[in-house]
């Protein structure tokens, strides 16, 4: 009876700070800073069993009956509490709020826990021994669990996994207490009940988290996946490690936060800073804002049009505060026009005109976005420019796809544009292409807008030079009835990525 | 009778619907349609009443396909507007008949057309009038992007894969091909090669050829057994050029003459000059233009079922189908732009004639399918054309490649089936079927290529053409009956392309502006030749 007892003390302990341990985890890997997410969580969880000890005096009668009671919340808030938090992440505007209300109401329940087998010991043991013992398990537990958690549990079960194990745990210790007390607790029945349907939705919840943090994609990315969803168009994942935000588009990276800036100024600033007066601007694609922060920068933009395709991505980066403070809140800017639409069909579908273009297109690694690295959508997009105007197109490695890259350039020279190719290094993709096409002579500006990190006019001035490792190659344009460009891209970053 | 009882009988149907519920299987809802039948029918019927109205006009054109509406487009071109236009369908296209659904249009017939070689002027001259053509430089002509086929143009299915391109290159052997390479050299020769006459081999339009015997010999072989006297024999090759033969003229090895099946791919370019244009609803594209064009000269419904010389001229008489009348037209000439199975119905000189006619036409079978997220398949990407080795039909055509969307969920695909192996036994099966055998077998023959595909299917409608195509059989093209069958009788002109014995776009428009010009010749009109 006794060793029953201190078990389940035990494990009551381990449980209890393996839910704190989770919280704290999933604030700082979601919400970041560390230091103050772990300090914040385990304060209010203390705060909170302080709280839950406080009011155990208020159970008279029934106790063991009440802690199964306990015990099952715990299980059920608790061993759910990772899960509510992954899901609720991408749509409560305020997630802290939630956070700390999970934290309170488990550290509440688990502070009744304590008390209340103490209570139940208490005819059963001297008070010294009771004191001594419970005390010594509910360390042993907590040394337990914070071993086992960051060198087991996380990289094994995962944030998702271990929580709902645990929850599994307690709900046992429950249905033990049942079946130990069962001379002293009246209505065994509806607790059984309800210790097996907790069970059986904790059971359920392990088989279905694989489909909430999709967990061959958690093996696919390096870091931990904070978010994913699937629009119609594309499977949106962003992961996380320590400072560094990763949002990748159907398994292609996209942006690191750690170096996104290098590509985004040399995007959009070669572009729009040689341009006179860059009254409309028009960005195609980049829905996650940041090329439209980057146009921003420069004041003489009146009016920025940003045309992407998925309104998951763009509302994504509109609302969720985390995501809107990488681009600086630029698609909720005055100046800046969102629409969701097919950029082809769009650019085919209005006479607008612009005075400087940047395209963000994702590398033409299909048939469908092929179509859009085309002498024909090239030829579209230079009716839609004002005179003198001026685009930017990303245009992927003239490095590891080097074919691939002077045939954009050979393309957009075919669609009567004047290009002037130049290459940015980005830590996180490597050696990257961009090609401006110009309708005048285009000049390398002499000064960039303020607060830029990466971008100076020294730099410019060498980003146009290429070395002979990537220098210009024969090149045949990219038409829609031939789509070399994708062959060419397919076969290039094949041999990059499965090594020949 | 079967011993199968009625009991049993529903039984094994609620059986076989409970265990296709369990499965997951739903009927797919579709219709079978084709040309309009009822009204043909009544032509053969006839009994029609005495005309109830005469109308005077200088030229009538029977018939509102590609030769009927080119005859239209010619003589407009030519400032020779005083003409009308009877077709018997709700929409004047004749074999380029579409439909259209929410998703896209789609095909019910001819579907692309190849660029046109330097010979095909008219074809030009229409494609230019409709700024498909968009400039011509140096000998280079300039296509509207938008229009010729995107790439990937076609891909194969063969030893469980997609494949690019249609001959069936993945597991051939060097033998084999070796054997390709020996063919496509063969070609090559052909498609430069001149008659004693000066004339090209193989020309498009056909007229052009050249009439030197040991060329026009050929067609009194079939495809079939060229290919055994010059040794060909790998399978792959045999399919790939078979393919050809049903692709373009309905008819397998066997019922192609040698001249037509070489006619295929002699007559055309290579490289840039072998590329398709293509449009969501076909040639429908096309026929529209010149339909639209013409205006209220095209009279929909109208069922000519008699023409006959009167005097000097000629008299049309037509069953009105919106008004059930029959209306007579007095004309100075007529052009008959109908296949010869029907224009042997409706002109009273033919009527009259007891010869048999050589002229066998092939029937077909069309699928339109409604797919929502459809399996692309192992292998090569989606492409314009999807063809499945070995397959009954002859795969399926996307009628939203040429989309710019960058996710295209839903799309319609054409699934086409020429009814090989004996025209008139084939029509007369192809008759009985339901909607529901063609659907089992459009279905199955897909699935060979694209396991579970029928799940994504949500309409499919099926069209047969129990006429659907001339039948260039062995013998027939250069014989003396289709050459005699181009001229006129009297006032009473002939235009469509089993004139040429080639069923395909570029053959229709020449006998159609032939005509008109021969008409306008004898009216004594000025106009430049198209021709």
């Amino acid at each position: 009876m006794n060793i029953a007892l201190y078990a389940s003390l035990f494990m009551v302990a381990t449980c209890g700070l393996i839910y704190e341990l989770v919280a704290g985890s999933i604030a700082s890997y979601l919400l970041g800073d560390t230091v103050l997410q772990f300090s914040t969580v385990i304060g209010a969880y203390l705060f909170a069993m302080g709280v839950g000890s406080w009011l155990s005096r208020f159970i008279g009668k029934g106790l063991a009956a009440r802690f199964v009671q306990v015990e099952i919340m715990v299980g059920v808030i608790g061993g759910f509490s990772s899960t509510m938090l992954f899901l609720a992440f991408p749509h409560v505007a305020s997630f802290r709020v939630l956070l700390y209300l999970i934290v309170f109401i488990v550290g509440m329940l688990v502070g009744l826990e304590v008390p209340l087998l103490m209570r139940i010991l208490k005819d059963r043991l001297d008070f010294k021994d009771l004191v001594s013992q419970v005390l010594t398990m509910d360390c042993l537990g907590a040394l337990f669990a914070s071993v086992l958690f960051p060198l087991l549990l996380v990289p094994k079960l995962g944030l998702l996994n271990t929580a709902l194990f645990f929850g599994l745990l307690n709900v046992g210790v429950a249905a033990a207490t049942l079946h130990l007390f069962r001379d002293v607790i009246p209505k065994r029945a509806g607790l059984g009940g309800m210790c097996a349907a907790s069970a059986a939705a904790l059971c359920l919840g392990l088989v279905f988290s694989g489909e909430i943090t999709s967990r061959a994609e958690g093996d696919m990315y390096a870091d931990e996946v904070i978010f994913t969803k699937s629009s119609p168009y594309q499977k949106i994942v962003l992961t996380r490690w320590k400072e560094d935000w990763r949002l990748f588009l159907n398994g292609n990276l996209q942006f690191s936060t750690m170096d996104e800036y290098r590509y985004h100024e040399a995007l959009v600033h070669p572009a729009l800073s040689a341009h006179p007066a860059p009254k409309r601007v028009l960005i195609l694609g980049g829905g996650d804002g940041l090329a439209a922060r980057e146009v921003l920068r420069d004041a003489r933009v009146e009016k920025v049009t940003l045309v992407d395709l998925d309104p998951e991505m763009t509302k994504l980066f509109t609302t969720h505060a985390a995501l809107s403070a990488l681009n600086g809140g630029a698609l909720s800017d005055p100046r800046v026009a969102v629409v969701n639409a097919d950029a082809y069909r769009w650019l085919g579908e209005n006479d607008l005109r612009f005075d400087v273009v940047i395209v963000d297109f994702p590398d033409p690694s299909n048939y469908a976005v092929g179509k859009l690295y085309t002498t024909a959508f090239y030829r579209l997009l230079s009716r839609r420019l004002s005179p003198g105007g001026i685009v930017s197109v990303q245009s992927t490695s003239p490095l590891f796809a080097r074919q691939t890259f002077w045939t954009v350039v050979a393309t957009m020279e075919a669609a009567g544009f004047a290009t002037r190719p130049y290459h940015a290094y980005v830590p996180s993709f490597g050696e990257w292409g961009f090609v401006i096409g110009a309708t005048s002579p285009y000049l390398i500006p002499k000064k960039f807008p303020a607060g830029l990190r990466y971008l100076t006019p020294e730099i410019a001035r060498g980003m146009f030079d290429f070395p002979a490792d990537m220098s210009r190659v024969p090149a045949v344009p990219n038409r829609l009835d031939t789509q070399v460009l994708v062959q060419h891209y397919e076969r290039e970053w094949s041999r990059i990525s499965h090594g020949g | 009778m079967t011993g199968l009882t009625r009991r049993e009988f529903i039984g094994g149907a609620v059986a076989s619907a409970f265990l296709a519920a369990c499965r997951g299987e739903r009927e797919i809802p579709g219709e079978l349609l084709g040309p309009n039948r009822a009204l043909g029918h009544k032509l053969l019927a006839g009994g029609f009443p005495a005309p109830s109205a005469t109308e005077r006009v200088p030229i009538v054109i029977v018939g509102g396909g590609a030769a009927g509406l080119s005859a239209g487009w010619k003589l407009l071109r030519s400032g020779e507007g005083n003409f009308i236009v009877l077709d018997l369908e709700a929409r004047a296209a004749g074999n380029a008949a579409w439909g259209e659904n929410e998703v896209s249009r789609y095909p019910w017939g001819a579907h692309y057309l190849p660029v046109p070689g330097p010979r095909a002027r008219a074809v030009r001259e229409l494609l230019r009038e409709l700024k498909v053509i968009t400039g011509e430089k140096n000998g280079k002509t300039f296509y509207d992007e938008n229009v010729l086929c995107h790439a990937p143009e076609e891909r194969l299915y063969h030893h469980g894969r997609w494949q690019d391109g249609l001959y069936p290159r993945l597991g051939a052997t060097d033998a084999e091909l070796a054997e390709r390479d020996r063919f496509h050299a063969e070609i090559a020769a052909l498609r430069a090669r001149v008659g004693r006459d000066g004339l090209p081999a193989f020309a498009i339009p056909m007229e052009h050829s050249s009439r030197d015997p040991e060329l026009l010999a050929l067609d009194r072989i079939s495809m079939g057994a060229w290919l055994d006297l010059k040794g060909y024999r790998s399978p792959g090759l045999r399919w790939y050029v078979e393919y050809a033969c049903r692709d373009d003229y309905g008819g397998d090895l066997s019922e192609v003459s040698a001249w037509a099946g070489l006619h295929y791919y002699a007559a055309r370019g290579e490289g840039e000059d072998d590329r398709f244009l293509v449009w969501p609803e076909g040639l429908g594209f096309l026929t529209n233009k010149m339909a639209a064009a013409l205006g209220p000269r095209v009279r929909t419904g109208a069922l000519a079922f008699d023409v006959a010389s009167d005097g000097d001229g000629v008299r049309v008489d037509y069953h009105d189908e919106a008004t059930g009348a029959v209306r007579r037209v007095l004309a100075k000439r007529a052009i008959v732009c109908a296949p010869r199975f029907a224009a042997r119905r409706i002109v009273k000189a033919l009527r009259e004639d007891p010869a048999p006619s050589s002229f066998a036409y092939a029937p077909w079978f069309i699928a339109n399918l409604t797919v929502e997220d459809p399996p692309a398949g192992a292998g090569a990407a989606p492409a314009w054309d999807n063809m499945i080795y070995g397959g009954k039909g002859l795969g399926y055509v996307d009628a939203t490649h040429q989309s710019f969307s960058q996710k295209r969920r839903r799309s319609v695909w054409t699934y086409y089936l020429p009814l090989t192996g004996g025209p008139d036994a084939q029509r007369a099966a192809a008759y009985k079927r339901t909607l529901a055998d063609w659907r089992e077998l459009c279905l199955s023959d897909l699935e060979r290529a694209l396991p579970g595909v029928r799940k994504s299917v949500s309409r499919l409608d099926g069209w047969v053409w129990g006429h659907g195509m001339i039948l260039p059989k062995p013998g027939f093209i250069w014989g003396a009956e289709r050459r005699l069958a181009s001229r006129p009788i009297g006032p009473v002109h002939f235009a469509h392309s089993d004139l040429s014995g080639l069923s395909i776009f570029e053959e229709a428009q020449d006998r159609g502006v032939r005509a008109a010009e021969d008409v306008m010749s004898a009216l004594g009109k000025p106009y430049r030749s198209s021709l």
